[in-house]
């Protein structure tokens, strides 16, 4: 099979300015360290470490939140999306479940008010809810709900790449199950590429292709996710497996 | 927090909407809507229908005791002094309700966008607003009656320059606070606008504190409008407002305690109504 590239991420650097920047670098931390990889259409590309290392600036970086980094990022991908950890920060607290999912469509602005309604159930079946949960706002639907409410509005524009940040940590390991069931479906369905974030290894294990391992701001290790579970070969991942058993 | 399990998404807490405050044990809101509502229908009542005609002088009825006749008395030029209220209050309300109209939209127009934004343009704002209510607001009103003149709508003008900070300062902190949600990054990410994620997706998460910046402004507003007339240079003559007649009534309030202290009486009513509105409208918040 030909392997299309959807991200690619050359030398990144990147550094967290502490304070006011008249001190120039001395001040700065470096958060990111020389990272290279790539992520392949259709993949599941995990990222692990601990916190602290560098995982979420990535995610970052890469959508463009934050600016300060150097070195290249190449995503051939259509509107990526994020899926954030905290799923009770992370949906308009004032929106009910219908406007948080109609307007991504409102901001691209081609659907008609037919055509939204009709995508907006759509999708809100492919995530495993009914149309009771459409008049709800955030706060009246459960963790796992919320998340599953996360998960449609960034996939309702249709994006290739999504990045998944601590997308199932905050939750518990049954709906931690079904939400990584629903993702893996989401991603059979439309060929999507996931960079998928987290400090569990075992979730990793569950759902990803490939595994980067990451320590302190650089990438200690890179290997599928056989490799890496079978014949670790830093010292950090061998920690890392250890800890989790 | 409640929790319930996933599948049947039943919730112990659930959100009404606004029928639930009358449903509630909402004693403040109660309260607070009877009182208001009784002087709004009064208020409302005195453009179409007055007792007397409130400028209409009787030169044998001066200084009258409150009777069936005259609900609160007469004045000392024998004018009624029930409908002199039932008008002076309207002016009062009607020019709070401007004022905090005017603070309202532009304090929160001007405080989400410098919480947004943040930068030099917020570091000056906002020093400008300090420097604003460092200054006692009655000495800065007089003040600036010297500068635009005296009457109604120079008074609504003034004082709602006067409330714009404090509504600033609210909005401002809670966009400030908004903006690092994830939710926002969502919005971002989406491709929404600034306009579109300042007035759509983060304004409408300010108002749980907004509205009791409003109701205690509006009480400020209230209180402000009647120590501008009753120093005389809000509502002019022969038009009057509950400050105003305060001034007059002081005269006699040792021969006729009944002409201050029913007006008294109208302002602290007013201003209770509101408050205990407002009061309960955020517990009903809060409790959602």
């Amino acid at each position: 099979m030909q392997k299309t590239t959807i991200l690619q991420v050359n030398q990144l650097n990147s550094y967290y300015t502490k304070g006011s920047k008249v001190f120039g670098k001395k001040n700065a931390t470096q958060v990111l360290k020389d990272v290279n990889f790539e992520l392949y259409r259709g993949e599941v590309l995990g990222v692990v470490g601990e916190s602290g290392s560098g995982k979420s600036t990535l995610a970052k970086v890469i959508l463009g939140i934050t600016n300060e980094y150097e070195g290249s990022i190449v995503h051939n991908s259509l509107r990526p999306q994020m899926v954030f950890q905290d799923p009770y920060a992370s949906l308009n607290p004032a929106f009910t479940v219908e406007r948080i999912l109609e307007e991504p469509l409102l901001i691209y602005g081609k659907y008609g008010k037919e055509e939204r309604k009709r995508r907006v159930m759509e999708m809100l079946e492919n995530v495993g809810l009914s149309e009771e949960h459409l008049k709800r706002k955030p706060r009246e639907l459960s963790g796992g709900q919320r998340q599953r409410v996360s998960i449609a509005a960034a996939m309702i524009v249709h994006p290739q790449l999504l990045i998944l940040d601590e997308a199932v940590s905050a939750l518990d390991v049954t709906i931690q199950a079904q939400i990584l069931d629903l993702l893996i479906r989401l991603k059979k369905e439309h060929n999507l590429s996931y960079l998928f974030i987290s400090h569990d290894l075992n979730v990793v294990y569950q759902c990803c292709d490939r595994v980067l391992v990451m320590k302190d701001g650089e990438v200690v290790e890179e290997n599928t996710v056989d490799g890496i579970f079978d014949k670790p070969q830093h010292e950090y991942t061998k920690q890392l497996l250890e800890s989790a058993q | 927090m409640i929790e319930v399990d996933e599948e049947s998404g039943n919730f112990a807490m659930k959100n009404k909407g606004i029928s639930s405050i009358f449903q509630g044990k909402n004693v403040f809101f109660r309260i607070g809507s009877v009182i208001t509502g009784a002087l709004v229908f009064l208020i409302c009542l005195s453009t179409v229908w007055l007792p007397y005609s409130p400028t209409q002088m009787d030169a044998t009825a001066k200084l009258n005791a409150p009777s069936f006749l005259h609900l609160f008395g007469t004045d000392h030029l024998g004018r009624d002094i029930f409908s002199r209220v039932m008008e002076g209050a309207g002016n009062t309300l009607l020019i709070a309700t401007c004022v905090v109209l005017i603070g309202c939209i532009i304090g929160t127009l001007i405080g989400s966008l410098t919480g947004y934004f943040g930068g030099m343009a917020d570091i000056v704002l906002m020093r400008v607003c300090d420097s604003i209510t460092a200054f006692p607001s009655v000495l800065l009103a007089l003040v600036m009656v010297m500068l635009l003149g005296r009457g109604k709508y120079q008074i609504i003008l003034i004082l709602g320059i006067l409330f714009i900070p404090s509504f600033a300062r609210v909005v401002r902190g809670e966009v400030a606070r908004q903006r690092n949600l994830n939710y926002i990054y969502s919005a971002k990410l989406m491709g929404a606008g600034h306009a579109r994620i300042i007035f759509y997706h983060i304004l409408p998460n300010t108002i749980s504190v907004l509205l009791p910046t409003i109701s205690i402004g509006f009480n400020n507003a209230v209180l402000a409008e009647a120590s501008m007339s009753y120093l005389g240079v809000g509502v002019q003559k022969p038009d009057t407002s509950l400050g105003g007649m305060l001034a007059e009534a002081q005269s006699y309030l040792t021969s006729a305690p009944y002409y201050a202290i029913f007006i008294g009486l109208v302002i602290v009513l007013m201003i209770l109504g509101f408050s205990m509105l407002g009061e309960g409208l955020s517990r009903n918040n809060a409790t959602n």
